[in-house]
């Protein structure tokens, strides 16, 4: 070592005889940058993350059939979308099985999308104020909709009037 | 380039940006879709006359455009399943790339004539 370097520099290879590290001249610690730390928040020490990679994986091979198969009846089957109207969808939602298939696709896709645009946020919105303003949003806006979807799936009235 | 590696500024990074703006775009069309259906609780008549905008040719085309955007957030994310859970996924992402390309060709060539129907039989007549 030159006479100018600090008295606390770290030798980093041990070939150097003097100074390899021993019991006596033990390596300096270096804390792994994710250790869990007393001011490490509790919040952090649950898998969420986890479980939402896991929910997007599983959901999406769900909403593959459920969406193409709604897109193909809807825009595809039977003249396309022209023959879309109220007495189209009383006659679809007379079928219970219809009604479980858009109220389970309401969910998983509002909960799929939802959670997607949530790590979106989290990718572009830095300032901590902005972010929590656009997750609040989004949630609000997140909640209402299934809300209301499922309230329309089981009030629905074919004869309204 | 090291052999192996995704997300470096090539086919792996394209594919996950028009993965996040395909999904982003479905999101916000299922919002306003939830509430135009939601107008079936309001009277037949208002629920119809919100429909016919969907038999626009305009919006016909975008209906057109929201079957690409699904068909690759679709195709692209049995691709992102099977490099994640697949042993031989990482190694074959990019030839999955590249067949979730061609099937979507497929698809999109196969789905212009029903979709686009209704718009065909108005603009040029039965
Ligand atoms: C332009 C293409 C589309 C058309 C024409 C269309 C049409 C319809 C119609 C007529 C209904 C009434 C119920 C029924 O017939 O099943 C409906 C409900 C529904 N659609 Fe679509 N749809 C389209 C695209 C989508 C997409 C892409 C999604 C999902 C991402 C979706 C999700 C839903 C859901 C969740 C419901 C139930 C709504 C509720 O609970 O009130 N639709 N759609
Ligand atoms: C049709 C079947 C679908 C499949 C197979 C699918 C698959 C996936 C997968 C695997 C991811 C995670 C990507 C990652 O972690 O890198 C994802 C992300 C996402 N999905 Fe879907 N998805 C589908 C439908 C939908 C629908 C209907 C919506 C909108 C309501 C949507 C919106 C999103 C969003 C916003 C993201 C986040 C994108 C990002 O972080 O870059 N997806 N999708």
């Amino acid at each position: 070592m030159s006479a100018d370097t600090p008295v606390d520099a770290v030798e980093l290879t041990s070939t150097s005889g003097a100074s390899a590290f021993s019991p006596d001249n033990p390596a300096p610690v270096i804390e792994p940058p994710r250790a869990r730390t007393k001011r490490t928040p509790r919040a952090t020490r649950t898998n969420f993350e986890l479980y939402g990679w896991l929910f997007m994986r599983l959901s999406g091979i769900v909403l593959v059939v459920l969406v193409l198969g709604h897109l193909l009846i809807q825009l595809v089957l039977d003249g396309g979308v022209s023959k879309i109207g109220f007495a189209f969808v009383a006659g679809r939602w007379a079928n219970p099985f219809w009604q479980l298939w858009d109220l389970t696709m309401l969910w998983l896709a509002m909960l799929h999308g939802a959670n997607g645009l949530r790590t979106v946020i989290n990718d572009y919105a830095e300032r901590d104020a902005t972010r929590s303003w656009l997750k609040a949003l989004l949630y609000t806006a997140t909640a209402f909709t299934v809300l209301l979807g499922t309230l329309v799936i089981f009030t629905f009235d074919p004869n309204i009037q | 380039m090291p052999a192996g590696t995704l997300y470096r500024g090539r086919e792996g990074m394209w594919s996950w940006v028009a993965h996040r703006v395909t999904g982003v775009l479905i999101f916000f069309f299922l919002f306003v879709h939830v509430l135009d259906t939601a107008l079936v609780r309001v009277s037949p008549q208002d629920y119809d006359k919100v429909v016919a905008t969907y038999k626009n040719p305009v919006v016909n085309l975008l209906e057109y455009g929201l079957v690409a955007a699904i068909l690759f957030h679709a195709l692209n994310g049995l691709r992102v399943i099977a490099v994640d859970f697949w042993s031989k996924g990482p190694k074959y992402q990019r030839q999955m790339l590249w067949s979730v390309v061609g099937i979507w060709i497929v698809l999109m060539a196969g789905a212009f004539y029903p979709v686009l129907q209704h718009s065909l039989r108005i603009l040029f007549g039965s």
